[in-house]
């Protein structure tokens, strides 16, 4: 962004210059948010959605119009797990296709923040230079951003149990995703193997439905909260699935697409990043339909990186260092399941601030048997000792708990020179010893 | 361990739709504090129209989504005489949230709609458009201090016929009105609290097991032999853990 725009009036004017202005232009919106961007800048603050929220406030049709405009619509990606993931894939399906996709990267995904990068990446004259918009959204803010904006296409991932405490109940989370599914255009996207998703389309007149899902063989790698307790659903009532992922490889997986059999390795870690790259392919082939070209397709997939945080993999002390994300009980059985424990040096770091929930009941749907064989090394966060107490319910061994995550890290490191190593962590926790672990190798800027 | 350890039977109430939040870590608590005091647990699963095990000495049951308490409701009025009696019988029961609240007479939805319970507390619970939720510390003189998180929106007002379980010092607990949390009748428990609860009240977990140890074998439950392993033992982990867990904000 260019630095003439700074000297703009501080943020107790703004306010004052957007209630006196109902009627903005676009070309109004765009001034008064770029302004809004620069000031939050300024001061410091590094907050993404500030900008958003001002001209938000001002031209509450900023965002409908100025997406409404492009030439391929809008894609929405909503789901407990994996959207941030998800939605980098097919952003990078669809660039590989030679178009040009507006995305909300920075990672602030409410509807303020989608206005605040469209501010960013704006013209003037108010359109966005792109062919297409792929959004991820916050379940809970993806129903105010429907009704404002409808998607061409949704793609729904999956609902699981988390931040129980924001939303009260895993059916008010699929109420959500139902929603916005009622308010998408043309087709949604829909993960077979989520009951809870699949009955969605039962709720849809309509729109298109298409499904990504598993081979028989792989439902029990992917188990879902309900499995948890009860053993997996009988298949007889599963429709077919535009594509489906047969078979996990290394480094990659077999996919098929419309009776087309590929295999392809993947940049990205985990088998549920590998199951994530099915549901891209499908939203993707939706929403292009016979214009796309599945070689480049299958190009672009294995090139994808890996999200902020999502099945990355850095090189710490010339050892590789793996960092997972868990923020939920179905994802932390899918990370311990997708990658082995033995040679490596385990570190698990458990907070509870907002952003990460504040109960810590759902450390007790997880079972880490898996790790009792290597043991733990290290335990960290602000519940560590919740942890901790978990893991000798389960016998499993560790060696050292360190509530201080920037003590714990160090220590961690040096304890085990050379070896292999992977912090399971929360978000905020992730946050701050991404922050620490950039002062040893490049971390990508969050 | 000898190989004659005496056998406890817990069982589960419901454990496919009553659930959501962890309360499985209570199943884990007591099966593994029964065999560090040298006694063979056998955990059993009730579901609706399962066969109802012969041997019962310890029930514990947890919370579910409406959707949930909706599907095992009938199947649990038709245990209703069976649990009355072994409640009459000192037999000791956790239950928590959702089944918390059907153990009481009723739930009236917000609606208007009446959901029976079995009775066997002298509660009752009114559905509500707020939702309590956070941490909770809650003092019981038997017990101490009792910390976990609730996350309900029915609100439960106890009868005469029962001991509220603690004093909430904070949260909420039983409704948003008076200081209750949790009801007692007999060796029944009732509360609102997942964290899981036991986990970090072991204090709870030990009663449960030596009622029903008392009840089984007329006996004074065995000490515990730590198990070996990690180098910090149980009881200093369960301190740290709930120290941390009463700085942390609602």
């Amino acid at each position: 962004m260019s630095s003439d725009l700074r000297s703009s009036p501080p943020p107790s004017r703004l306010g004052r210059v957007g209630s006196a202005a109902a009627g903005l232009s676009s070309v109004g919106s765009v001034l008064l948010g770029r302004s809004a961007r620069a000031v939050s800048k300024l001061r410091g603050s590094g907050g993404s959605a500030f900008p958003g929220l001002v001209v938000e406030k001002i031209d509450p049709h900023f965002l409908a119009r100025t997406l409404r405009r492009l030439p391929r619509g809008v894609i929405v990606v909503s789901g407990t797990n994996g959207k941030t993931t998800t939605t980098k894939m097919v952003v990078e399906l669809l660039r590989g296709q030679g178009l040009k996709v507006f995305t909300n990267r920075s990672g602030s995904n409410f509807t303020r923040g989608v206005v605040a990068s469209i501010v960013g990446e704006v013209r003037l004259n108010g359109r966005l230079d792109a062919d297409i918009a792929v959004l991820e959204l916050d379940e809970a803010h993806a129903v105010h951003f429907v009704k404002a904006v409808r998607p061409d296409h949704s793609l729904l991932l999956n609902v699981m149990r988390d931040q129980l405490d924001r939303f009260g109940e895993i059916d008010t989370t699929a109420g959500m995703l139902r929603a916005i599914a009622q308010h998408t255009d043309q087709g949604v996207v829909l993960n077979r193997e989520d009951p809870r998703v699949r009955a969605i389309a039962h709720s849809l007149e309509n729109q298109r439905v298409d499904y990504f899902g598993l081979s028989e063989s792989l439902l029990s790698h992917f188990p879902s909260d309900d499995d948890f307790h009860a053993g997996p659903a009988a298949a007889a009532d599963r429709p077919d699935a535009d594509v489906v992922l047969e078979e996990l490889t290394e480094g990659g997986g077999r996919f098929t697409l419309d009776g087309e059999t590929i295999t392809t390795t993947l940049t990205v870690n985990g088998a549920y990043n590998t199951f994530n790259a099915a549901a891209a392919l499908a939203v993707v082939r939706q929403a292009l339909g016979e214009t796309v070209d599945s070689a480049a397709l299958i190009a672009s997939l294995a090139k994808v990186s890996p999200a902020f945080g999502r099945g990355e993999s850095l090189t710490v002390q010339g050892r590789s260092l793996d960092l997972v994300l868990v923020k939920n009980p179905s994802g932390f059985r899918l990370g311990l399941s997708s990658f082995a424990s033995s040679g490596v040096a385990t570190m698990i770091a458990i907070n509870d601030n907002y952003a990460d929930g504040r109960d810590m009941s759902w450390l007790w749907d997880v079972e880490f048997s898996s790790l009792a064989e290597e043991g733990v090394r290290m335990i960290s966060g602000v519940r560590a000792y919740d942890m901790a107490l978990r893991l000798k319910y389960d016998d499993v061994d560790f060696d050292a708990v360190e509530p201080d995550l920037q003590a714990a890290l160090t220590r961690f490191l040096d304890d085990n020179p050379g070896q292999p190593a992977r912090i399971f962590c929360t978000y905020t926790a992730m946050l701050a010893l991404r922050k620490q672990l950039s002062a040893y190798t490049e971390v990508e800027a969050f | 361990m000898t190989g004659a350890a005496k056998p406890i039977h817990v069982l589960q109430l419901y454990p496919r739709d009553m659930n959501i939040y962890g309360d499985f870590g209570n199943a884990l608590v007591l099966t593994r504090r029964l065999q560090w005091r040298g006694y063979e647990p056998i955990l059993h699963s009730y579901d609706p129209e399962d066969e109802f095990p012969e041997e019962v000495d310890l029930l514990i049951g947890g919370g579910g989504q409406d959707s949930g308490q909706d599907k095992i409701q009938q199947d649990l009025l038709r245990l209703g005489d069976r649990l009355h009696e072994l409640t009459e019988r000192n037999t000791p029961m956790l239950m928590i949230c959702g089944l918390y609240q059907l153990f009481g007479h009723s739930f009236r939805t917000r609606e208007g709609r009446e959901i029976k319970g079995i009775g066997v507390l002298d509660l009752h619970t009114e559905g509500t458009d707020t939702r309590l939720i956070g941490n909770v510390v809650a003092e019981s003189g038997q017990f101490g201090e009792i910390l976990g998180y609730e996350n309900h929106s029915g609100q439960t007002y106890l009868g005469e016929g029962v001991q509220p379980l603690a004093r909430v010092t904070k949260g909420e607990g039983n409704n948003a009105r008076d200081s209750h949390e949790g009801a007692r009748y007999k060796n029944v428990l009732g509360s609102y609290l997942h964290g899981s609860l036991l986990p970090k009240n072991p204090a709870i977990a030990d009663f449960l097991i030596a009622t029903a140890v008392q009840n089984r074998y007329g006996e004074d439950v065995q000490p515990a032999i730590e198990p070996a392993g990690s180098a910090q033992p149980i009881d200093e982990l369960t301190r740290q853990a709930r120290m941390h867990a009463t700085k942390r904000p609602r």
